[in-house]
């Protein structure tokens, strides 16, 4: 699996709009272009890896200081130039996710790259709530403070159903050190326990992703793959269009309402409480 | 994980008062204690570490042979000392005699 | 000796970092105005942590007071660094959003309500590992939703310090507010040095740490706003302060072009010197000690 790091992110970008070089401005990390995306042109963004760049802690895909400001740039260009723009003519933006995870290096924390994140996550959140459309497509890995930086903050979350998805806080090998437990013990509790499962079949349960896409090969997908998530894509534009710009759907699915009830409840219990004081 | 339950029905004086105290730290735990629903008094214990039943109970025979509330008790531990169970029990008692 | 005594400011000073997570939270209100919501005695327990063995907190670990600070609307939400290292949990999490978001409901018919959060935790709780990174996305969600209306105010005092996916919470807040022990970063010392090796961060390296994550060093490069000390009135008077203020005109986490200029400029050549990039980065001269 470990051989696919960041390449699915590049090969569904290059599919779904014609490209897969950074701009001239952009690190070598991150691929920003606009497309077409059914009737209208949509902002796409992926990070994927560069063993050329000047950070060395970013090379194999990890999402560091660079990534997180171009990122932002991007957003905040698109978000400017549609501000006086109706809702319904708001770009969507299309989060192309295969990454590794943060950028872990000294460098990183001394320049603040919890701020940097921010920042993106910011940006991201800022689109959302202008009403742009914002969706992610986990292509390929999302963990931690990867996927909060790039795709976390999106209306609505599609991943494929394939082994080669992960969604998760932390790899295997350093979350079994860290609650001292064997990995085979690890994958045993995430059978019980979904939230802890590497399988994206069990995140599916959590209720946050919007689709599960069924495609056969997504390291190599054919024509009609790439037209049946070109569709997919433009059905979570439009659901997101018609819902709300925050993240309340992730609560209301009827996947989210059985795993995620502890939560929902004390989201009621809080509001209950709240009123008279 | 265990879960222990004791009963204390000799405890019968009323309470009229709740306390919360401690936190549920490495080797320490935490404590509520309000007034009982029934007559006596009742613990319920959720504990990580297994396999003191009798050490528990030895420390709530020594609690409740000084003291005669009817509170009930619920516990989430992990790993406190009987010394430092009876700490918080105390510290507990105190806020309820306020 | 003459006898007007003198105290030393030392002794009569109450430690902020010796209190709890629960009384650091009340602290901040005026007295009499608070009270604690979803406290311990409505056992709102994660579902979690009694599947793998661990015993819950009957507040998840997380205390929400609401009441009046400086005569205003507040709310403050304060992880218990003592329990779970004050991880994001499915209920802890919900807990801190839902506040958030009621904030927010009663900010925007009029009634300003400020949030304060109390970080003290290590990121996402590992044992809900999917349902603690959800909820950490959820709570940035609702940090930036309630920012345009009332002051978000981190509030990092130590030991534990805020790492992992909250110090983005921090990142978007309209203030930040740490003592010198606080530490602010996305990675600690020992995950830097796991993985990438100890000649990228030897965590035994307490001088090292502190150079980069702690609070002098983030208030002196400017990416947080105030350093005080652990005093709990100095703490509560600088919090008031916050509260009080007028709305930013913008925020530090939206000032993209300025930040993105500053990472392009860097030396990636060798490790970056702490001290060097304060005398690059920190164009103000307030943000001091209080």
């Amino acid at each position: 699996m470990s051989k696919h790091i960041g390449l699915r992110g590049r090969v569904w970008f290059q599919a779904l709009t014609g490209n897969n070089q950074p701009t001239s401005e952009d690190p070598g990390t991150v691929l920003a272009t606009e497309a077409q995306i059914g009737e209208e042109t949509a902002l796409f963004l992926c990070v994927v890896p560069d063993p050329s760049s000047r950070f060395p802690c970013v090379r194999d895909g990890q999402v560091g200081l660079e990534e997180a400001f171009t990122l932002a740039h991007h957003l905040r260009r698109v978000i400017a130039e549609d501000r006086e723009k109706p809702k319904a003519k708001k770009r969507p933006v299309i989060a192309v996710v295969d990454v590794k995870s943060q950028a872990y290096g000294r460098r990183e924390e001394t320049a603040g790259i919890f701020f940097a994140a921010a920042a993106s996550a910011d940006a991201y959140a800022s689109a959302r709530m202008a009403g742009h459309p914002v969706i992610s497509l986990v292509a390929g890995q999302a963990f931690s403070g990867g996927f909060l930086t790039h795709g976390y903050q999106a209306n609505r979350i599609l991943a494929f159903d394939d082994a080669g998805i992960v969604i998760h806080a932390m790899h295997k090998e350093a979350a079994a050190r860290i609650t001292r437990r064997s990995v085979a013990e690890l994958e045993e509790l995430g059978h019980e326990i979904a939230p802890m499962s590497y399988d994206v079949g069990d995140y599916a349960k959590l209720g946050l992703l919007y689709k599960l896409l069924q495609v056969d090969d997504p390291q190599h997908p054919t024509t009609a793959d790439i037209e049946a998530v070109r569709h997919d894509l433009i059905d979570a534009i439009q659901d997101a269009r018609r819902g709300a710009s925050d993240l309340r759907n992730r609560l209301q699915s009827e996947a989210a309402k059985q795993t995620r009830k502890a939560g929902i409840a004390v989201r009621a219990a809080l509001e209950a409480q709240w009123q008279n004081s | 994980m265990e879960k222990i339950d004791f009963d204390y029905p000799a405890a019968k004086r009323r309470i009229t008062k709740k306390a919360h105290v401690g936190v549920v730290g490495s080797g320490d735990m935490e404590v509520l204690m309000e007034p009982a629903q029934s007559k006596g008094a009742h613990v319920s214990i959720t504990t990580s570490v297994d396999g003191f039943q009798d050490s528990w109970k030895a420390v709530f025979d020594r609690f409740f042979s000084k003291f005669d509330g009817a509170v009930r008790i619920q516990i989430n531990d992990a790993g406190a000392t009987p010394g430092s169970v009876l700490l918080r029990l105390e510290q507990a008692v105190e806020v309820i005699n306020q | 000796m003459n006898q007007t005594s003198f105290i030393p400011e030392f002794v009569t000073r109450k430690s902020f970092i010796e209190l709890d997570g629960r009384k650091r939270a009340q602290s901040l209100f005026d007295d009499g105005t608070w009270r604690e919501l979803v406290g311990p005695f409505d056992r709102m327990e994660s579902p979690w942590l009694p599947l793998q063995g661990i015993a819950p907190q009957f507040d998840d670990g997380c205390i929400v007071i609401k009441g009046k600070i400086g005569g205003m609307p507040a709310v403050a939400i304060a992880l218990e660094g003592a329990f779970q290292g004050g991880s994001i949990g499915e209920v802890s999490g919900a807990k801190m959003t839902a506040a958030l978001d009621l904030a927010t409901k009663d900010s925007e018919v009029g009634k300003r309500t400020a949030a304060i959060l109390l970080l003290e935790t290590g990121g996402v709780r590992l044992q809900e590992a999917n349902l603690g990174l959800a909820a950490v996305a959820e709570v940035i969600a609702s940090v930036l939703a309630l920012r345009p209306h009332a002051p978000v105010i981190t509030l990092i005092a130590g030991t534990v310090g805020c790492f992992g996916g909250m110090s983005l919470a921090a990142g978007v807040s309209s203030y930040v507010v740490m003592t010198r022990e606080a530490r602010l970063g996305l990675n600690g010392p020992e995950v830097i040095e796991q993985e990438s090796g100890i000649d990228e961060f030897d965590s035994s390296d307490r001088a090292l740490i502190w150079a980069i994550h702690g609070g002098e060093q983030r208030v002196g490069m400017g990416l947080a706003d105030a350093l005080v000390e652990d005093d709990a009135e100095k703490i509560k008077a600088t919090i008031r302060g916050y509260v009080k203020a007028d709305l930013r005109p913008e925020y530090r986490s939206q000032l993209v072009e300025l930040y993105g200029d500053r990472i392009a400029a860097l030396d990636t050549s060798e490790q970056i010197d702490p001290i060097n990039l304060r005398q690059k980065w920190n164009s103000k001269t307030t943000g001091g000690l209080r």
